[in-house]
């Protein structure tokens, strides 16, 4: 059997439990995007864990320990700050989401400060910063398709292959059919993950030791970070990026919303971050390919991982490594794109047409998904880059969201729409510009100490954001410190939450 | 929730890698076969483990499940 055939045996089995999930359910907008409300601790832990066991660490992750030794270690020490802050943030924000009935992360923002007009603002923050993470997916796809036909099918028609999939799964089943998947995801990926993590050191260098001792003889210094570049500033201010926007993400706060109770949050973040402990073996994989498979070069890093499976194991075992990498792809892929339609359509659009029943929001939520998926398309055939730096400009993105959403949670805002917008605006900007330019702190003062300028300019736009808001804030109106009664539509949510 | 001194034990991990790591850097040798840097993070990981277990169960859970959101203002924890 060949390893495509496993593949498609295994997306075929996706695609079935998508339309399993739905039966029972009408789908409507309430229950495609935030599932009922319903879900309990496991469903939610899946959905929310889909962040840590996506293409960018099955591929990128060991890409990077391949390719750049010590500075990959970031992958593994994010989570575990951001599930800290998890404990504290998330029930706050369920608490008053739940008793809104809220559907995006741009309705918690809209909502808090009474202003329509900021939740387009942050829906387009979120689409915009999506937009790569979905890039980041596809190039996956792409990797796996063409390495697991061994070279059958190139690289361009993978990505048309994927995208459909993926595009296809969407449609059909919403956030019930990516919790389903997200089992069978996870199982495949944690079986995967330990046993090539642990096999693949020992068959090619006869022990852990000895493989670290061999690439430390062959690479000095490659598990220590290097004084400039990558250097312990980097480190620490990408690690700290990285923590504060784990939850930034659109699809990750709305994930949120599907907890039945907000102890869900707590327990998580207790168990979590030994889930992601699993990374560790990514990373040994990738190590392992640094003396078996040498020389990939740049983005090219990000292939070890199945050149290596190729060199050890026989056709249909790679397949099977091949379609835990493609669930590691489909699910938070469909998170993205379900959630990109759904502030597209609900954020982005209804503002200016409040008409517009919830039906209606619902189809256009659906209609956003191919559009939205041919955008990435277009930018992955586009460009050449490796995965985790996509990743990082997406955090860089929407991590600017932080300051305005921190700022909201007292019972009274502490900052003003306004002072929230010029916030967010300043915080693009300055992302923006620097990845469009290329432009790092380093380049713009290379007399600087590595300490301040090797630091990750997401983070000196994240300060100068706070700063904007506060600002602004200080002149500028505040909104009322209670809620206007007359538009609360707190008796339907009450009774919808009462229930369970 | 208001933050009570016990919530600061959050903060421990979250220093090991945030100071300690730049501290750290450029050690030799191995712990338990490990780069000093990887298995340094790897323990800032189990701990935070530790830690949220610790501290979720000296704030006290309320059943899962059991009580539906509050009225705005009348969240006995807030």
């Amino acid at each position: 059997m060949s390893a495509l055939a496993v593949i498609g045996a295994f997306v075929a089995l996706a695609l079935a439990l998508g339309l399993l999930a739905r039966r029972g359910h009408t789908m409507s907008l309430e229950q495609w995007a935030v599932g009922g409300r319903g879900f309990g601790t496991i469903f939610v832990f899946l959905l929310m864990a889909g962040e840590i066991y996506t293409t960018f660490t099955f591929l990128g992750g060991s890409g990077w320990a391949y390719g750049r030794g010590a500075p990959a270690f970031y992958i593994l020490s994010y989570g575990a700050i951001a599930y800290t802050i998890s404990y504290f943030l998330l029930p706050p924000i369920w608490r008053y989401a739940t008793r809104h009935q809220l559907h995006s992360q741009a309705d918690f923002l809209a909502r808090k400060y009474r202003a329509p007009w900021l939740g387009v603002v942050v829906a387009l923050v979120g689409v915009t910063a999506i937009v790569p993470y979905l890039v980041l997916q596809l190039k996956g796809l792409e990797i796996i398709v063409s390495e697991t036909s061994y070279g059958r099918i190139a690289p361009h028609p993978a990505v048309w292959i994927g995208v459909a999939v993926l595009v296809a799964y969407v449609v059909v089943s919403g956030v019930r059919g990516s919790a389903w998947t997200a089992v069978l995801k996870d199982v495949m990926i944690l079986g995967v993950a330990v046993a090539l993590g642990v096999y693949l050191p020992i068959h090619h260098y006869g022990g852990f030791g000895a493989m670290f001792a061999a690439i430390e003889r062959a690479h000095p210094g490659f598990f220590a970070l290097p004084a400039r570049g990558m250097s312990p500033a980097w480190f620490v201010s990408t690690v700290l990026l990285s923590a504060l926007g784990f939850y930034m993400w659109p699809h990750g706060f709305a994930a949120g919303y599907t907890a039945r109770s907000e102890d869900v949050f707590r327990r998580n973040a207790a168990i979590m971050p030994l889930y992601q402990l699993v990374l560790l073996f990514v990373l040994f994989v990738g190590f392992a390919a640094i003396l078996t498979v040498p020389g990939l070069k740049g983005a090219d890093a990000d292939l070890s991982l199945l050149r290596l499976s190729r060199a050890t194991f026989a056709p249909p075992l790679v397949g099977l490594i091949g379609a835990a990498g493609v669930l590691t792809a489909l699910v938070p892929g469909s998170m993205l794109l379900l959630t990109a339609g759904t502030i597209l359509a609900k954020n982005v659009v209804r503002p200016f047409a409040p008409a517009m029943s919830e039906r209606a929001v619902g189809v256009l939520a659906r209609l956003a998904v191919p559009a939205i998926a041919l955008l990435a398309v277009a930018f992955t055939l586009q460009d050449g880059g490796a995965i985790v730096p996509l990743l990082l400009l997406g955090y860089n993105l929407v991590t600017q969201l932080l300051p305005a959403l921190l700022a909201s949670l007292p019972e009274r805002p502490r900052a003003t729409p306004l002072g929230a917008f010029a916030g967010i605006v300043a915080g693009e900007a300055i992302v923006t510009w620097a990845a469009l330019s290329g432009a790092t702190l380093a380049k713009l003062f290379p007399h600087w100490p590595g300490a301040i300028a090797d630091l990750n300019i997401g983070l000196v736009a994240l300060i100068a954001n706070a700063v904007v808001m506060l600002l602004v804030s200080a002149v500028t109106p505040r909104v009322p410190a209670n809620e206007p009664a007359a538009r609360e539509p707190r008796a339907p949510a009450l009774a919808g939450a009462a229930g369970r | 929730m208001r933050p009570k001194p016990r919530h600061a034990l959050a903060l421990l991990p979250t220093l090991m890698i945030l100071v300690g790591v730049p501290l750290l850097n450029g050690a030799h040798g191995t712990v338990l076969g490990l780069p000093p840097l990887l298995a340094w993070i790897v323990a800032a990981v189990v701990l935070t483990s530790v830690v949220m277990a610790v501290i979720r169960a000296l704030d006290g859970h309320p059943a899962p499940d059991s009580a539906p959101p509050p009225e705005p203002g009348s969240d006995p924890r807030a």
